[in-house]
C-alpha cells in the first residue's frame, strides 16, 4: 500500500528522505524498529496461514495415544518429533498452533471488516447529516458503550445458542457488533471537521448530491484514520476471539483455535505446563505484531490519532 | 454542579430504555420463546396453550411493554435452571464480583500510578523503556492467559497461593493481579503521556522557580493535572474490567456474576442472562457517573462551565 494520506509529520527529520514519494512509507518503516518488527510479524503470520499444513510437521488432528502429553524437546522426556510437545490425545502442539493461526486471522479480519463497514457507514452519515439520525445513532452508541464487550457477546450468543449453526459466522457477527462503535465514533468526529472544509461547500454549491459528496469528498479524507483504526482493532478482535473460544462460546471443536487449546491446556496445568503456555505465546506474538504495525501506520498516516 | 449531575442522570434514561429494546429484540431473535418453554414432544395444542398463557400471541409492541413493566419491577422471569426468580440470583453474586473489581482496580492503580509517573519523569531512561515495553506487551497478552500463567507459577509450581475458588482470604490475590495488571498497562500508558504533556507547561516551571521541592512540583502540580485525562480512561477501563471479570472469574472459579452469566449462556437460561446483562450495564453506568463526580471535583473548569 502507498501512503496517500496526509503526510503531516512533526518537524522535518534531520535525515533527508528519498525523493521518490511513492516509497516514502517504506523509508519510514526502515527507520522505525518497532514498526519493522510489527510488519515482519504480520507478514510472518500471514505466511503461516497461507502455508498452513505445508509447514506443519504433523497432521494437527492425528491422535496418537502412545504419545500422550510428551513435553517439549528441551524438557526431560521430550522428543525431537514433537518440538513443542503433544496434548492429552497425543496431537502435535506445534502443528495445532500453526493451524490455529487460520481461525484467529480469518475471524480477526472478518470481524474488523464487518465492524468497519457498519461503523464507517454510520459514522459518515451521522457526521454529515446530523439531525435526528445522528441523535438516534448516538443514543445506540451510548447504550453499546455501557455494556462491556464480553457481556454483549454473552447476551448475543446466549440468545443464538452455543451449539449448532455456523459458529464461525456467528462469532464474526458478534465481534462486528461489538466493534462498530469505535469506528462510528472516530469517523463521525473526523467527518464533523472535514465537512466544514471549503471543497465540501464548493461541492454543495455546484449542486452535488449528498451521497456523492460523502463518497467523493468526505470518505477519501477520513480513509487514513479508518485504516489505522482497522489495523489496531484487529489485535483487539483476535484477543476477543481467543477469549470467547476459551470460554467455549466461540468456534467449537474439532476446529482448532488457540482459545480452545488454552482451555484444554488449563485442564492439564498440574502436569503439562506446555499445553497452556505455547498457544498463549502465539496469541501474544500475533497481537503484538498487529499493535506495532498499527502504531506505525498511525504515526505515518495519521499522527493525530495518537491517544 | 447539582444541575450537571441531574442532567447526567437524565441522560442515562434513554440509554437504559434502548438497552431494554435491544435486549427484547435479542430475545425475540433467538427464536420462538415458546419452544424453550414447551417440552420437546409437546403437541400443537399444548404449544398454543403455552403461547396464550405467556402472552406470546399478542402483538410485539404490547409484549415489549409488558416485558418493560416487568423489568422495571425487577422481574426478569424465572430461571429454569434454578427454578427461582432470575434477578435475586444475579444480585446474590454481585458482592463477589464487586469485591474482585475493587481489589483489581486498587492493584491497577498501585502499579499504574508509580509506573506512569516515574517513566514520564525519567523519560527515555532504562526505567521508562522498561515501563513502555511492559505495557505494550501487556496490551498484546490476553488477560485470561496471564491468569493461567500466574496459576502455573504461584499455585502449581511454587504452591504459595490457592489455584481457584473463594474460600481463603488469599484466593483473591491471583484473580485480582490478573485483572489489575491488564488494566494497569493502559492506565500507565495514559498517565505517562498526560504527565509528559503537563511537565512542559509553564506553571511547572513557575513552581520550580518558586523553589519548591522537586517532588512537590511533580506531585502537587504535575500529577494533579495529569490525573484529569487519566480519570477519563479510568472510567472506560472500569467497564472493561467488569467485562474482563467474566473470563477471570471463569479461570479462577471465582463465584461471581460473570461466572453465573457464562454458565447461564451455555444452557440458554435466558432470564438469568438478561438480568445479568442489565445489572452489568447498570453497574457500568453507575461507575461512569461516579467518575463524572470525581471529574468535577478535580477539575474546576468543568464545574464552572456547567453551572
Amino acid at each position: 500500500m502507498t501512503a496517500s494520506g496526509p503526510q503531516a509529520l512533526g518537524p522535518e527529520s534531520t535525515v533527508s528522505e528519498p525523493r521518490k514519494y511513492r516509497y516514502r512509507w517504506l523509508w519510514r518503516l526502515r527507520h522505525s524498529p518497532t514498526g519493522t518488527l510489527g510488519a515482519v510479524i504480520v507478514v510472518g503470520v500471514v505466511l503461516v496461514v497461507l502455508l498452513g499444513t505445508a509447514i506443519a510437521p504433523h497432521d494437527p488432528e492425528l491422535i496418537d495415544l502412545k504419545q500422550r502429553l510428551v513435553p517439549p524437546v528441551w524438557a526431560e522426556g521430550g522428543s525431537v518429533g514433537h518440538v513443542l510437545g503433544t496434548d492429552q490425545l497425543g496431537r502435535d502442539v506445534l502443528s495445532r498452533i500453526i493451524l490455529g493461526t487460520r481461525v484467529s486471522l480469518l475471524v480477526g479480519i472478518a470481524g474488523v471488516a464487518l465492524a468497519m463497514l457498519t461503523g464507517v457507514f454510520l459514522g459518515v452519515t451521522t457526521g454529515f447529516w446530523g439531525g435526528w439520525w445522528d441523535g438516534l445513532v448516538s443514543r445506540f452508541l451510548d447504550t453499546f458503550l455501557s455494556i462491556p464487550f464480553i457481556i454483549l457477546a454473552l447476551a448475543v450468543i446466549g440468545v443464538l445458542g452455543v451449539k449448532g449453526g455456523n459458529n464461525m459466522l456467528r462469532l464474526i457477527l458478534v465481534l462486528g457488533l461489538a466493534n462498530w462503535v469505535i469506528f462510528t465514533r472516530v469517523v463521525r468526529g473526523e467527518v464533523l471537521a472535514v465537512k466544514e472544509r471549503d471543497y465540501v461547500e464548493a461541492a454543495r454549491a455546484i449542486g452535488q448530491r449528498s451521497w456523492m459528496i460523502m463518497l467523493r469528498y468526505i470518505l477519501p479524507n477520513v480513509t487514513a484514520s479508518i485504516i489505522v483504526l482497522g489495523a489496531l482493532q484487529i489485535s483487539t478482535v483476535i484477543i476477543a476471539e481467543a477469549s470467547l473460544s476459551f470460554l467455549g462460546l466461540g468456534v467449537q471443536p474439532p476446529t482448532i483455535t488457540w482459545g480452545i487449546m488454552l482451555a484444554d491446556g488449563r485442564d492439564h496445568l498440574a502436569t503439562s505446563w506446555w499445553l497452556a503456555t505455547f498457544p498463549g505465546i502465539a496469541i501474544t506474538i500475533t497481537v503484538l505484531g498487529f499493535i506495532l504495525w498499527g502504531d506505525w501506520l498511525r504515526d505515518v498516516l495519521d499522527p493525530r490519532l495518537r491517544e | 454542579m447539582t444541575t450537571y449531575l441531574a442532567s447526567r442522570l437524565l441522560q442515562m434514561v434513554p440509554s437504559l430504555f434502548l438497552l431494554t429494546v435491544v435486549l427484547f429484540a435479542l430475545m425475540r431473535l433467538g427464536g420462538d420463546p415458546v419452544m424453550h418453554l414447551a417440552h420437546p414432544e409437546a403437541s400443537p395444542e399444548e404449544i398454543a396453550e403455552i403461547r396464550a398463557a405467556y402472552g406470546f400471541d399478542r402483538p410485539l409492541p404490547e409484549q415489549y411493554l409488558k416485558q418493560l413493566r416487568m423489568m422495571l419491577r425487577g422481574d426478569f422471569g424465572e430461571s429454569f435452571r434454578f427454578r427461582s426468580p432470575a434477578l435475586p440470583l444475579v444480585i446474590e453474586k454481585l458482592p463477589a464480583t464487586m469485591e474482585l473489581a475493587a481489589v483489581s482496580m486498587l492493584v491497577a492503580l498501585l502499579i499504574a500510578i508509580p509506573a506512569g509517573l516515574l517513566s514520564a519523569i525519567f523519560q527515555n531512561s532504562p526505567l521508562d523503556l522498561g515501563v513502555t515495553t511492559t505495557s505494550t506487551l501487556g496490551r498484546a497478552m490476553p488477560n485470561f492467559w496471564i491468569g493461567i500463567m500466574l496459576i502455573l507459577l504461584f499455585a502449581v509450581h511454587l504452591g504459595w497461593l490457592p489455584v481457584s475458588g473463594r474460600l481463603e482470604a488469599t484466593s483473591i490475590i491471583l484473580p485480582a493481579l490478573t485483572l489489575g495488571t491488564s488494566v494497569a498497562t493502559s492506565l500507565a500508558r495514559i498517565l505517562r503521556s498526560s504527565m509528559l504533556e503537563v511537565i512542559r507547561q509553564e506553571y511547572m516551571t513557575t513552581a520550580k522557580a518558586k523553589g519548591l521541592h522537586r517532588w512537590a512540583v511533580v506531585l502537587g502540580h504535575g500529577l494533579r493535572n495529569a490525573l484529569i485525562p487519566f480519570i477519563t480512561v479510568f472510567g472506560l477501563q472500569m467497564a472493561w474490567l467488569l467485562g474482563g471479570s467474566v473470563i477471570v472469574e471463569e479461570v479462577f472459579a471465582w463465584p461471581g456474576m460473570g461466572r453465573l452469566l457464562l454458565n447461564s449462556v451455555k444452557v440458554r437460561d435466558l432470564s438469568v442472562v438478561m438480568a445479568g446483562v442489565c445489572v452489568f450495564a447498570l453497574v457500568v453506568m453507575g461507575t461512569n457517573l461516579l467518575v463524572d463526580f470525581l471529574y468535577t471535583a478535580l477539575d474546576p473548569r468543568i464545574r464552572y462551565s456547567s453551572s
